[in-house]
């Protein structure tokens, strides 16, 4: 078997008296969109963040292609190959639509950042950011402030940025969050797409989007992992419906 | 944008052109004034880098500014009477030298601000805004303690300094020195701005966590920023001191950098010619209402109000507008 891309192991986390983590272990392995899913407060975002580096866990790891990365900050596992979006849109509104994608491009080519040549003339840069950006359907919107887009294209520029890395593996945090069936579509279909690429670990609420993407589903109640497995397990699995998918599922 | 273009160009287009009526009318202190706008537009440049670019809000950046200016005094100070500088075992022979002056003068405050930086930048907000004051609170009180260049008194230097193949005496030659290096540090700043760093520096202002997600550190670019404006506002210091032919403390003073945040925020914050705007606004007033009433600054604060309630783009904001309002 394959190493898998990233890995936890025991993962936990306390807020005072919540248990955010508990004992979490999870992997996400080659070629697999493995999705995270559970009700609000049961511990998703937290965990995101121990994957990606913001927060420390009390005790357990986080594995990078086999490396243990858990004393490593945000940065250092961005350029180890995470690509993540967020919950909320962190994207540079100021800035242009193509300065935010060649913000990733030069964050993953890990060169110097120059004084004087203006980021725009670093042609090899420049097209990988083109190319991002004609991936999820935005390089006609390219000298568009990001400020001026709207939430779904917001949407898919965070995922544009990520892509610039050319990461080993995407972490998505609610990437269909706020959007309408269309947009929904427009993402599902992305994502299918970009599985090919490098696997994806994926937080969503949005249901029928997780059972027609996800090869695996982990699903996390009150910091915990109650169940992993394939997508029609879950569907089957007794403990899930009654925490979480309701017996209509 | 290409209107900021034409008023950046009008702006120091302007200021040549008073030069220029003061030179043949005959009339050098208005060139004097027009010196003093230059030199504290550079300084503003230099804090423009940190604040507009970095969202760095430093009320410490006088510091930097009366580094160079001591560095110009003491240097100076020692050729004047011939006693050398000694450090322990190093002997430095003091210079007339401009550019020797000036290149002690951006290395040091280079230094103190990569020293400042490394504390200052592990807080933010407020917090940083404290502690910056405090450290030219620090030094305020160092150069006012310190007998050796003059304590409180401050120090003068009866000649000029001299630059090679320029009589610096001359009060248009020294302008067209000042101007020139403003020239300098605004196309530094010009290009910075769409440089690779530039570019990750601004995304880290709007969005720290966008800068980390893509692995580049926030910290450490601020901390680069901080430097380069602190060399800039050091540069400007030597030459103020050379424009007065005096340092004293009240170069380390808070009010100083109180008005360099004044110029910027009056100009228009990261706006490129923001700080020359906001400069000869300042001096403009000072000398027009300071001749009227020693409380100018009443005036100074009520513009400030308006220009912060209503045009938060500055003075060079409202210019942008009115001009696309024609279109």
């Amino acid at each position: 078997m394959t190493e898998p891309v990233i890995e936890t192991r025991a993962l936990c986390k306390r807020f005072g008296a919540l248990e955010a983590s508990r004992d979490i272990s999870l992997d996400l392995r080659v070629g697999e969109i493995h999705a995270v899913i559970g009700p609000n407060g049961a511990g998703k975002s937290t965990l995101i963040s121990q994957i990606c580096g913001g927060l420390q866990p009390d005790s357990g790891e986080v594995r990078l292609m086999g490396r243990d990365v858990t004393g490593w900050d945000v940065a250092a596992r961005a350029r180890a190959g995470i690509g993540r979006t967020f919950q909320v849109s962190a994207l540079a509104m100021e800035d242009t639509v193509l300065q935010n994608a060649l913000l990733g491009a030069f964050g993953a080519s890990g060169r110097r950042l120059g004084l004087f040549r203006p980021a725009l003339r670093y042609r090899d840069l420049r097209s990988r950011a083109l190319a991002a950006l004609d991936r999820v359907g935005l390089a006609g919107q390219a000298a568009a402030p990001a400020a001026e887009l709207s939430h779904g294209e917001r949407r898919r520029l965070e995922i544009a940025i990520a892509l610039t890395l050319a990461p080993r593996a995407f972490v998505l945090d609610e990437p269909m969050a706020g959007l309408g069936s269309e947009g929904t579509k427009e993402i599902t279909n992305l994502l299918n797409e970009l599985r090919s690429e490098a696997p994806i670990l994926l937080v969503e609420h949005d249901m029928d989007a997780v059972f027609a993407l996800a090869d695996r589903i982990s699903v996390l109640v009150y910091g915990q992992v109650i169940a992993t497995g394939a997508v029609e397990e879950i569907r089957a699995n007794a403990e899930v419906r009654a925490a979480y998918l309701g017996d209509s599922a | 944008m290409m209107r900021e273009r034409y008023i950046n160009a009008a702006l120091l287009g302007g200021l040549l052109l008073v030069v220029f009526w003061a030179y043949t009318g005959d009339e050098p202190f208005t060139i004097t004034l027009a010196t003093r706008v230059a030199i504290l537009a550079l300084a503003g440049v230099g804090l423009n880098i940190a604040l507009g670019q970095g969202g760095l809000v430093s009320l410490g950046h006088a510091v930097f500014f009366g580094i160079g200016g001591y560095a110009m005094g003491i240097l100076a100070s020692h050729a004047q009477s011939y006693q050398p500088l000694t450090l322990g075992p190093l002997v430095i022979e003091g210079t007339k030298s401009m550019p020797l002056i000036w290149l002690t003068a951006m290395v040091a405050s280079g230094i103190a601000a990569l020293l400042i930086g490394l504390v200052s930048l592990r807080t933010g907000g407020v917090y940083f805004i404290m502690i910056t004051l405090a450290f030219g609170q620090m030094f305020y009180y160092f150069a006012i303690s310190w007998p050796a260049y003059g304590g409180e008194d401050g120090l003068s230097i009866y000649v000029r300094n001299g630059f090679p193949g320029l009589n610096t005496l001359d009060p248009i030659q020294f302008f067209g020195l000042c101007f020139a290096l403003l020239l300098a540090a605004l196309a530094f700043h010009a290009a910075f701005k769409h440089a690779p760093f530039g570019l990750a520096l601004n995304a880290a202002r709007q969005s720290p966590d966008r800068a980390q997600a893509v692995g580049l550190d926030p910290t450490r670019l601020r901390l680069i920023a901080f430097v380069i404006s602190g060399v800039i506002t050091g540069l400007a210091g030597a030459l103020f001191a050379d424009l007065n032919r005096f340092v004293s403390p009240t170069m380390f003073s808070w009010q100083l950098s109180g008005e360099l945040l004044i110029f910027i925020i009056l100009g228009g914050t990261g706006r490129l010619c923001g700080p020359v705007a906001g400069a000869a606004m300042f001096i403009a007033l000072e000398h027009w209402l300071g001749g009227l009433s020693e409380y100018w600054h009443i005036y100074l604060g009520a513009l400030l109000l308006g220009v912060v309630l209503f045009a938060p783009g500055g003075l060079i904001g409202i210019a942008t507008r009115r001009e696309a309002a024609h279109d």
